[in-house]
């Protein structure tokens, strides 16, 4: 077995109300380690008040090659966006 | 900049026309700006060429940790001793960054660190000449951090994602370590008169060995041309360095030192400082492995390396007890 520590996806909620988000990774042996350097490299600047950790491997991700068709289906439905409907002046605030 | 004279693995540019058509998709990506990221094809060269440049850049940032380090304990007030000792922890977290980035490339972080203690991979030359005193950690921090965040800032804009990503990070925590760099020799070149003369040796030692941090003049860089291509390298090393002399002449000026090089001078034609070339020789030198502290850096690297095996292997035999019985309990 290789003697690496485990690679871990940091997460961290910038503020109150914000949802977490990714801001880099970094290797710990287990998670509350993983939490303490997370603590020590990304928060050094008031950068955070939570932090998630997630062990890299547990993360499943998308394939480039998938691109197409993933999202190139949503291009053609401009009408999901609200812009689409002219809505008369008169009507008011919609 | 903390990595210089990376040799690009590559056999020279190729035409579109002898690009094979993964080739041709990668280079319009890179021609429109369009970041690559880990998991989208790349050509191998430019796989190893990022590992080599960003693996030497993680490496300075920690080898770079020495020279500094070694003055915490002397800083001459509690104020100046705790702004050293962030800064040199900054330091620390750069090198992950950079070691994170180049780990997306597929070689582990163990590997980057035993290839830097073998001494197949480098750090940045300017590592391997001493802090004499206190001067030297103002000048460090204003001359080297400022020089390294000229190239840092080119690089936000590399093609690949994380590289990019990490040096955004790193600039913004980078121009705090050059302004509390500025602001301790301002306290020396204002200071008394032994004080000014201080600031004023340390400049002078240290103006060079900055300069070099560059890499090697254009005309004997034989690499950069596909780096730039690939968008690895965004500016050539003389255009870096005459931007970081333009940058530093007035500060120094500011400070009431005498400049460190006689040649330097306002060149209205150009629209650009005049300045001595480094000695070249003394770079090359210095690269091979014969600089002031070459052996002394790799010694505390190792010894580092080598102390904290117990501790990594205590805490990785005791999670994956912790794991086990975890296991056995559900």
């Amino acid at each position: 077995m290789k003697n690496e520590w485990p690679l871990w996806e940091i997460f961290i909620r910038g503020q109150h109300g914000m949802s977490h988000r990714h801001v880099g990774s970094l290797h710990a042996p287990d998670a509350a380690m993983a939490i303490k350097n997370a603590r020590d490299v990304y928060t050094r600047r008031n950068e955070g008040v939570s932090i998630w950790v997630v062990e890299a491997q547990h993360v499943a991700a998308s394939s480039p090659s998938d691109k197409g068709p993933l999202y190139e289906p949503s291009e053609s439905k401009v009408y999901r966006h609200p812009t689409f409907f002219d809505i008369p002046e008169e009507v008011g605030a919609m | 900049m903390y990595a210089q004279m990376i040799k690009t693995a590559s056999d020279g540019i190729k035409s579109r026309d002898e690009m094979s058509d993964e080739e041709r998709t990668f280079q319009d990506k890179i021609d429109a700006d369009i970041k690559i990221e880990p998991k989208d094809w790349m050509p191998e060269d430019y796989r190893r060429t990022l590992i080599r440049q960003i693996g030497q850049h993680a490496h300075s940032e920690v080898v770079g940790q020495l020279p500094e380090g070694n003055w915490i304990t002397r800083a001459p007030t509690l104020e100046r001793k705790a702004i050293l000792l962030a800064k040199v922890q900054d330091e620390a977290g750069h090198g992950l960054y950079l070691y994170s980035a180049a780990e997306t490339l597929g070689v582990s972080r163990d590997e980057l660190v035993e290839m830097l203690l073998s001494g197949k991979m480098k750090y940045s030359s300017i590592f391997n000449y001493p802090t004499l005193n206190w001067a030297d950690i103002g000048a460090v921090g204003w001359l080297v951090d400022g020089a390294a965040i000229i190239n840092q800032v080119a690089l936000q804009r590399t093609s690949y994602g994380p590289y990019s990503r990490a040096m955004i990070r790193i600039c913004k925590e980078e121009s705090f370590h050059a302004r509390q760099g500025y602001h301790a020799i301002m306290a020396m070149a204002f200071g008394t008169p032994e004080q000014k003369k201080m600031a004023q040796d340390a400049v002078n030692r240290l103006w060079f060995p900055a300069l070099m941090m560059f890499g090697p003049s254009d005309k004997d860089s034989v690499h950069s041309e596909q780096s730039m291509a690939w968008k690895i390298k965004i500016k050539t090393n003389d255009e870096l360095r005459q931007q970081f002399v333009d940058q530093t002449v007035p500060q120094i000026l500011y400070l009431g030192l005498d400049l460190p090089d006689p040649n330097i001078q306002w060149n209205e034609e150009r629209g650009h400082y005049d300045f001595s070339d480094p000695d070249w020789s003394e770079f090359f030198n210095v690269i091979k492995g014969n600089g002031p502290c070459n052996t002394d850096r790799l010694a505390a690297r190792r010894k580092a390396w080598d102390d904290g095996q117990w501790v990594r292997d205590g805490l990785l035999a005791h999670s994956r007890k912790k794991a086990a019985a975890r296991m056995a309990a559900e």
